[in-house]
């Protein structure tokens, strides 16, 4: 989409609008300065799909739609999760990261703070995975998404 | 040259051959006033409320084709034209409204009439502008007249800070602008035209549905040519008529919630439904569930992909502009020579006529209080079917709808979108400029009249000498018909208790007038409305009408086509 001031509402604006749920959202500039790219995660019948695609197309500073979900495709999601590390739990923690391949980022007396990127259901399964105690703040950015392959997305 | 940001506005409006602009001036346009009254180029007219200077602008667009243009102030003068540009945008009518703004280091600041423009018309825009920078203003305007007038039309909003009117730069009109994420279609895809060319021929019970696509992209020609090279009867939608001659006998009239029997039932009972430039609108098709239980096989074109396969499944979907569509089917069509199984479409015609001879449409003609349907009839008749006929919202705008018979597009000028009381003068004040000879009527009830009846100023100032037809049952119809069918007739604040006396009104406002309360009386009032001695008077004609007539048929909320409810 053209980076426009604006834009970014006119896409949340018709989501609202006409009653399609937004499930995540990212955005920021391409290298090319003048285009934003943005993922946006939702979940509708076929139908529901094709009139989400139709109508982004019609607004003015979209340039290209794709559903990304009708080929293969990569799918990553940045999560940062504060959590308890005193005690029994310090060890434990440091395992868990490991074993979901995050990195232990920032470290206090009495926390840690892992990254963590993945395709959603890889988070979710990580944060399933910790003792409900344990975590202290959750961050997520969203699904960011790409064609697997050759395929890109072009003007 | 440097001109100023209101010089170079002003100047932009002249190289875009803008005729007239509706307005009203405030703060933070008034650079741009200042512009105005140094030039003439154009015209410009003082509303006496913002949502009516959109309103005649939309009015100049339908009557002409072209794009209508209004200029408003920041804040409420914004604010007043919302309803103007939500009819606008919901009907596809080409138009740029132009609104002053708060300088551009007060925004967000909660400045004096500072209000988020661009934010509050977003939903009801097809697009829109701040322009934060002067050298992007003549480029802005550029595209705004662009965006507007092509693809599917609709209003597009230029937001212009008042210090970016009083900067200076260079001034060049961009001749061509082109936009990487704006390529309206226009030719239809040959393959799909070539199937949907041979469901036609292949037809059975055919039935053409036409609506306001028909009129907004000037293809009534194509597409009376189509249906009378074929044989097929069609319909016209609300916001269609016109498209096709209603005096012809394949016309089946208006389909719909107040379609005739005839329209609904042969939509329903079709085999194949070829739908131009319309969209299954729920007060068109009412139920989708019902409307499957009949099958059919479903053309569909448009030019915005977006209006296919929304509320229906269809068969063949063609995006395209409507009059090209139709000219590359015509010519398929006699080049096939190919003709449609003629026993069939004889059966299925003659069943039409059966269902038409049901008159679906009949009212007491021998009653000795006006009825409103007896009022348009004559209407039609002393106008000869030529007038401009804009109309409000309500009960009047049906019987307007089904009882004056359009032959002609960009006759039948109303809100069938968003359904805004309060168009039908302030529209038929553009339609009037736009034509100045011709005959323009509004048809209007007395609740509808009363939300923009300040008009009646503008019309004073500008000798604008429209006719207006007041249906006046003293009831906002309407909901009084909704209360009797749906609500137990508990008429919640439907009786309007005190009107005014609409001719003393009219007087007061530099026009004449006069109240009907006889059927004798009706055909007399209405020529002398239209009389070459009024020629150049507005004249509003009150007809005291019967307060419990309702419009028939009627599709309750919600039912099938095959569902109605007749007289």
């Amino acid at each position: 989409m053209e980076n426009e001031a604006g834009a970014l509402s006119r896409v949340a604006g018709l989501f609202s609008a006409r009653g399609y749920n937004i499930e995540s959202l990212t955005v920021a500039p391409t290298e090319d300065a003048t285009l934003s790219r943005m993922t946006i995660v939702t979940r509708g019948s076929d139908e529901v799909i094709e009139q989400i695609t139709k109508q982004l197309n019609k607004l003015i500073d979209i340039v290209r739609v794709v559903d990304l979900s009708d080929g293969q495709h990569i799918e990553r999601e940045l999560m940062l999760v504060k959590v308890r590390a005193e005690g029994e739990w310090r060890e434990e923690m440091k395992r868990m990261s490991d074993i979901f391949r995050g990195r232990i980022i920032d470290v206090t007396d009495k926390t840690y703070t892992i990254e963590m990127t993945g395709a959603g259901h890889k988070l979710d399964a990580f944060l399933e995975a910790l003792d409900k105690g344990a975590i202290l703040e959750t961050v997520r950015t969203g699904a960011s998404g790409i064609g697997r392959g050759d395929r890109i997305l072009k003007s | 040259m440097e001109l100023t940001g209101a010089e170079i506005t002003v100047r932009c409006l002249a190289e875009e051959g803008v005729e007239y602009v509706f307005g009203y001036p405030g703060g933070a346009v008034l650079n741009i006033y200042d512009e105005i009254y140094k030039q003439d180029k154009f015209k410009h007219v003082l509303v006496r409320h913002e949502q009516a200077a959109v309103h005649a602008a939309d009015g100049y667009a339908r009557a002409t084709g072209r794009t209508g243009v209004a200029l408003v102030t920041s804040g409420p003068g914004a604010t007043n034209a919302v309803t103007g540009i939500a009819t606008a945008y919901m009907d596809s009518i080409p138009m740029v409204v132009i609104s002053g703004q708060v300088p551009t280091p007060a925004i967000g600041m909660d400045a004096f009439q500072e209000v988020d423009t661009v934010g509050i018309t977003r939903p009801c825009v097809k697009h829109n502008f701040l322009v934060k920078d002067i050298r992007d203003l003549a480029s802005t305007i550029k595209k705004a007249f662009f965006i507007a007038s092509t693809g599917r039309p609709g209003p597009v909003l230029v937001d212009i800070p008042k210090d970016v009117t009083q900067f200076k730069t260079d001034f060049e009109y961009p001749k061509n602008i082109s936009l990487r994420s704006y390529n309206p279609v226009t030719k239809g895809h040959t393959g799909q035209i070539k199937r949907a060319v041979q469901m036609l021929l292949n037809a059975k019970r055919p039935m053409i549905y036409a609506g306001g696509g028909v009129i907004l992209s000037d293809a009534a020609k194509q597409l009376t040519e189509l249906a009378r090279l074929l044989g097929f009867p069609c319909t016209n939608t609300l916001m269609g008529l016109g498209g096709f001659p209603a005096s012809d006998p394949l016309s089946v009239g208006m389909l719909g919630m107040h379609g005739t029997y005839e329209a609904n039932m042969a939509v329903q009972h079709s085999d194949v439904l070829v739908a131009i430039g319309a969209r299954f609108d729920d007060r068109v098709i009412g139920s989708p569930e019902h409307f499957y239980q009949e099958e059919r096989q479903i053309i569909h074109i448009d030019i915005d992909p977006s209006s296919i396969s929304k509320r229906v499944r269809v068969d063949v979907p063609i995006v395209g502009n409507v009059p090209d569509v139709l000219t590359e089917m015509i010519k398929l069509i006699k080049t096939s020579k190919e003709k449609p199984d003629q026993t069939a479409l004889k059966t299925w015609l003659t069943q039409i006529e059966l269902w038409r001879s049901r008159d679906c449409l009949k009212y007491d003609r021998t009653s000795d209080i006006i009825k409103p349907q007896f009022v348009l009839e004559k209407l039609h008749e002393v106008t000869g079917g030529d007038a401009f006929v804009t109309s409000d919202v309500g009960q009047h705008q049906m019987w307007a709808a089904q009882f004056y018979k359009f032959d002609k597009p960009r006759r039948w000028i109303n809100s069938g979108g968003l359904g805004t009381m309060g168009f039908g003068l302030p529209a038929a004040m553009g339609v009037q400029l736009a034509h100045p000879d011709a005959m323009v009527a509004c048809v209007t009830g007395e609740g509808s009249i009363q939300m923009n009846i300040q008009e009646l100023a503008t019309c004073k100032q500008f000798n604008i000498p429209l006719k207006i037809i007041l249906l006046n049952n003293r009831y906002l119809g309407m909901v009084r018909q909704w209360q009797e069918f749906f609500y137990g007739e508990r008429y919640a604040e439907s009786y309007m208790d005190t009107l005014p006396d609409f001719v003393k009104l009219a007087e007061a406002y530099g026009h004449a007038g006069r109240r009907i309360d006889n059927p004798a009386e009706v055909e007399d009032a209405l020529k002398w409305a239209f009389s070459a001695e009024m020629k150049n008077t507005l004249v509003f004609l009150d007809f005291r009408t019967d307060q419990t007539e309702n419009v028939y048929p009627m599709i309750p909320g919600g039912k099938g086509l095959s569902e109605m409810i007749l007289v």
